[in-house]
């Protein structure tokens, strides 16, 4: 078999890119965290008893983010568009993060960005994807509209959504060969010509 | 035999009688793709007129026109359709790159994008810009139509 290095053309820079890493110890002053008191959302996964999947929430600058395991993800986001004080039933966008050289452990986040038409208020679900096991349950049950997002983050990431009415690629060409938008996978295209690495001149 | 340096005078009369009617009724295929292709409905727009160069009509069947502006970039996903496209051409047919990511990929040097659209269709002339501005649009047909006023019909058949 052809080593996956030679077959993506990877190069000296590409390979620098793929190892490097990112500095992990900001501080953001604003952060807060939620609890049931000044988070509705909080209150309603408590309600129904789902807090055991919260690794972390949080409220910074106006924002919350809330951190899931993803196993029971489906139940969250159900509960999220039903409850009668969360009324979320837009999914804005969902997008998929690779944490490669952020040295977190689960190396990959799938994102729901969600927005609550009647209530006016967003709200961020991430729930964590360890690299063991590259899959999540799809929420095309929840809303048909995460049926494209999916398909893209599955394309361009390598995350199996488990009963996706629709899993194939969406942006790459159908037999192509990796998941573009890892930090691994290299930038490609040519090497440009400058003046110092210019091709010798074939002379008549 | 040697080599053929000037064309009997009768043929070189209706040659250059074809290569009129060609040069003067350009119909460009649509093959606007990206931000190029404003540039290009812009040069169709009243103030830089294309129809008054012949391109009166840019057929959308690509079986009805002679001549493909490939302006945009063309993705790895895209690029057998354009190949597609321009085998449905009818001879005689030209194609004008234009802008830098036709030409050779412009600012996209990646994985995706084919870096010049020379690599699928021989290209006849390429424009340069991002977006070439309509001008430069008008002054490549300009140049396809001289070229084209240089062609014989013992190069094309």
């Amino acid at each position: 078999m052809v080593d996956t290095d030679v077959r993506l053309g990877l190069s000296g820079s590409d390979l620098a890119i793929r190892n490097r890493t990112f500095k992990n110890d900001l501080v953001r002053i604003d952060e807060s965290n939620l609890n049931p008191d000044n988070s509705v959302e909080f209150a309603s996964l408590v309600e129904a008893g789902l807090t055991g999947e919260i690794v972390s929430a949080s409220r910074f600058r106006d924002q919350d983010f809330f951190i899931v395991s993803k196993d029971r993800i489906v139940d969250i986001l159900t509960l999220l568009r039903d409850h009668p004080d969360c009324l979320y039933n837009l999914v804005s966008d969902i997008f998929g993060v690779d944490l490669y050289g952020f040295d977190r452990e689960p190396r990959f986040e799938v994102i729901y960005s969600l927005y609550s038409l009647p209530n006016h208020r967003r709200v961020v679900i991430k729930a964590q994807v360890s690299e063991d096991d590259l899959t999540i349950d799809t929420v095309t049950g929840v809303w048909p509209a995460a049926n494209w997002p999916e398909r893209e983050i599955f394309d361009l990431f390598g995350i199996t959504f488990n009963n996706h009415p629709d899993p194939r690629r969406i942006l790459m060409p159908d037999d192509w060969i990796g998941h573009p938008l890892r930090k691994d996978f290299p930038l490609g295209g040519e090497e440009v010509e400058f003046s110092h690495n210019v091709r010798e001149q074939i002379v008549n | 035999m040697g080599v053929e340096t000037d064309q009997p005078f009768l043929l070189a009369s209706a040659n250059k009688l074809v290569n009129w009617a060609r040069r003067n009724s350009l119909w460009p295929a649509t093959f606007g793709l990206a931000c190029c292709a404003i540039e290009m409905m812009a040069s169709t727009d009243s103030r830089y007129d294309l129809a008054r160069f012949g391109s009166e009509a840019f057929r959308a069947s690509p079986r009805q026109a002679d001549l493909m502006i490939v302006s945009g970039r063309v993705c790895k996903k895209m690029a057998p359709v354009l190949r597609q496209v321009y085998d449905q051409m009818p001879d005689p047919k030209w194609v004008i790159a234009m802008g830098d990511c036709a030409s050779n990929g412009g600012v996209f040097n990646n994985y995706a994008v084919v870096q010049g659209v020379d690599q699928i269709v021989p290209v006849d002339i390429y424009v340069p810009g991002c977006p070439p501005s309509p001008d430069a649009l008008i002054y490549a047909i300009m140049q396809l139509q001289k070229k084209i006023d240089g062609e014989r019909f013992s190069e094309r058949y």
